[in-house]
């Protein structure tokens, strides 16, 4: 394992900010996996410090095939991280809003390109990303549908589901879809948390990592198959939305299988504790999303399911 | 009369409710055309309160003269702008960058796609931001060139001292300009002030520039002032200052003041050594029209634009 710092910035009072790379085996740039982009993102950091942890005893064992680097990038996002908060600690832009970056640019996107620089060139690049959105999903590897992406390859890393999502306008600056238009296979696997350690789905998380790194010829490493995915579009998961504001019960769980009428969650008033509505499952199916926080606006998406599928 | 665009309950007593002042002619035909002036998308951004408030009591002060539909929309973001948040609270999301919406979509979307919807069919809308809490802007209308043969008109019209026609990037189809121009409604975006500020110059400045083009639009008869003839950027070359080291930058120059390349605009201060860690100079000759006013840099953070001159502009394209 070789330690090295890929981008450095300076800063007005506190320590200079340092992203560092942690490289296995030597050769060609076959996979980079990079955690923590944004402040928030502990679930992500742990995981790849799990995996650093695991890459090196199996360099150490001879298990990295010979011609091959793989490189790990725990965290862009420490400067955040260390005051809590979830974008730049200056300016509050999204560094994963910045790709491929700028590096005669603005501070986040001159970050963007330092590190971009470095993860560009592989033949895989895997995320550990979050959502925007505060929830818990079933763990599941995301695609952009960018006319390169292989949802066939995605479902090599054995977690349950693949999910291939269209891209918007916004997207089209993030590190995976960059990662595409730059002919690397870009995955993001997202796993159930992201501010707090989730021990189980991070063990999966590094679990899936190895597999497909096995299976695509980088590593020799025996673990379980994992799962054959159900590959899903995204626009084929159907959104179920609160039609008022309150305190949030939930009552189903992601992964759960629900049938048409279930009850999935209530919304009380805050105040009197009365059940103010009953959200009812409009499909059978897999609950694939869950609003995780106490509380809930009106026209919110609280759930989404993967229609008539079954355990 | 005031109207709400779009409610959504809040979880604790409370709504968000989008809400408009709809200010008609004494005598409707109902053929009347219909402005919208909007803002309030950051909650960082004040400029447009003040403009809002100045632009209807004009209109109040002489109903005789209001000829069409004014919609003035003074806070898309009302929670951010309540709260000192730049983008919606809770979320940590940038509400310019959710446009058009939509009905499926979390709660934002819908609410993005409820002000669309209020908003289509309008001959024009004018939306007003104020750069954000770190840069001053001169007041400018700024146009993404793929809408600037039918905008830069209007541009002219509205009393700013440049148009900056700026070309296309992806990330922006999904601003509210972006998306109202798309569906037929001819959209400025006013950049002008700082963040956290009210400038009242800017504010006056670009009321006259409503009212002219309002009666432009014969939305509007009574008297306008003269407006500003501005420069129109489209074959002008941009000099970007950004700072290559972090510390505390001190301008030396003013919005507005003409540059030569080189000279002096400001330096970066080492408050712990005493030391000047950059000294900041044009990159081209011309009118600083951005400047950094939030002293905080690190290596990146934008600290001045300068306008530069046509020849400056022929260099960069060849």
């Amino acid at each position: 394992m070789r330690k090295e710092v890929i981008y450095s910035l300076s800063s007005p009072y506190r320590e200079e900010m340092k992203v560092t790379a942690y490289r296995f085996g030597h050769g060609k740039k076959a996979a980079c996996i990079v955690g923590s982009i944004r402040g928030n993102e502990v679930q992500q950091l742990y995981v790849c410090s799990q995996l650093i942890k695991k890459l090196t005893e199996l360099e150490a064992s001879g298990a990295i095939v010979s011609g091959n680097e793989i490189t790990v990038i725990p965290s862009v996002s420490h400067h955040s991280m260390n005051i809590g908060k979830r974008f730049w600690a200056v300016d509050n832009t999204d560094v994963n809003r910045m790709f491929p970056g700028y590096d005669l640019g603005e501070t986040t996107q001159r970050i963007a390109a330092g590190v971009f620089e470095e993860v560009k060139n592989y033949d895989y690049g895997i995320q550990f990303a979050s959502f925007y959105m505060p929830g818990d999903f079933i763990p599941h590897v995301r695609m952009m549908d960018t006319g390169k992406q292989s949802a066939s390859l995605a479902s090599l890393f054995g977690l349950p589901y693949v999910v291939i999502r269209k891209p918007r306008p916004i997207d089209t600056t993030t590190l995976n879809y960059n990662w595409q238009v730059w002919d690397t296979n870009a995955f993001s696997i997202y796993t159930n948390e992201t501010d707090e350690v989730d021990e189980a789905s991070a063990r999966q998380a590094v679990a899936a990592v190895l597999r497909f790194l096995t299976r695509m010829g980088i590593l020799r490493y025996h673990n379980h198959s994992g799962y054959i995915a159900t590959v899903i579009a995204e626009e084929e998961l159907r959104q179920i939305k609160t039609n008022v504001g309150g305190i949030y019960r939930r009552l189903k769980h992601p992964g759960e299988e629900v049938h048409m009428g279930d009850v999935l969650a209530e919304i009380l008033h805050p105040f009197e504790g009365e059940v103010l509505s009953q959200i009812i499952a409009p499909t059978e199916g897999i609950i694939f999303f869950a609003h995780k926080k106490p509380l809930v606006t009106e026209n919110e998406v609280i759930y989404k399911i993967i229609r008539r599928l079954h355990e | 009369m005031i109207e709400t665009v779009s409610a959504m309950e809040l979880p604790v007593e409370e709504h968000l409710r989008i809400r408009k002042h709809r200010v008609l002619p004494l005598h409707p035909t109902g053929k009347e055309k219909r402005i919208c002036v909007v803002t309030g998308t950051h909650g960082d951004e004040l400029e447009g309160q003040f403009v809002c408030y100045e632009l209807l009591r004009r209109l109040k002060a002489q109903p005789e003269y209001v000829k069409g539909i004014v919609d003035v929309y003074p806070a898309l973001n009302p929670l951010g702008i309540d709260s000192i948040s730049r983008g919606v609270p809770m979320f940590d999301l940038d509400m310019n960058r959710i446009f058009p919406g939509t009905e499926e979509g979390p709660m934002m979307e819908t609410l993005a796609k409820h002000i669309v919807d209020d908003m289509a069919g309008a001959d024009m809308c004018v939306d007003i931001h104020a750069s954000n809490i770190f840069l001053m802007e001169m007041p400018q209308v700024r146009i993404n060139e793929e809408t600037a043969e039918k905008l830069v008109p209007y541009g002219k019209m509205i009393n700013v001292d440049f148009v900056w026609v700026h070309s296309n990037a992806t990330v922006l189809e999904s601003t509210l300009a972006y998306s109202l121009n798309k569906i037929g409604v001819p959209t400025l975006v006013v950049e002008m002030g700082v963040g956290m500020r009210i400038t009242k110059a800017y504010g006056y400045q670009l009321v006259a520039g409503l009212l002219n083009l309002m009666k432009e639009l014969g939305i509007w008869e009574g008297e306008v002032e003269q407006v500003k003839e501005p420069i129109v950027s489209s074959d002008r070359a941009v000099g970007y200052l950004n700072a290559e080291k972090a510390g505390i930058f001190l301008p030396m120059v003013e919005i507005g003041d003409m540059v030569e390349t080189g000279d002096e605009l400001g330096q970066i201060l080492n408050p712990l050594t005493g030391d000047v860690e950059e000294v900041i100079e044009a990159p081209i000759a011309g009118m600083v029209f951005t400047r950094r006013e939030y002293p905080v840099v690190y290596s990146g953070s934008l600290l001045g634009r300068i306008l530069g001159g046509k020849e400056d502009r022929e260099e960069e394209m060849a």
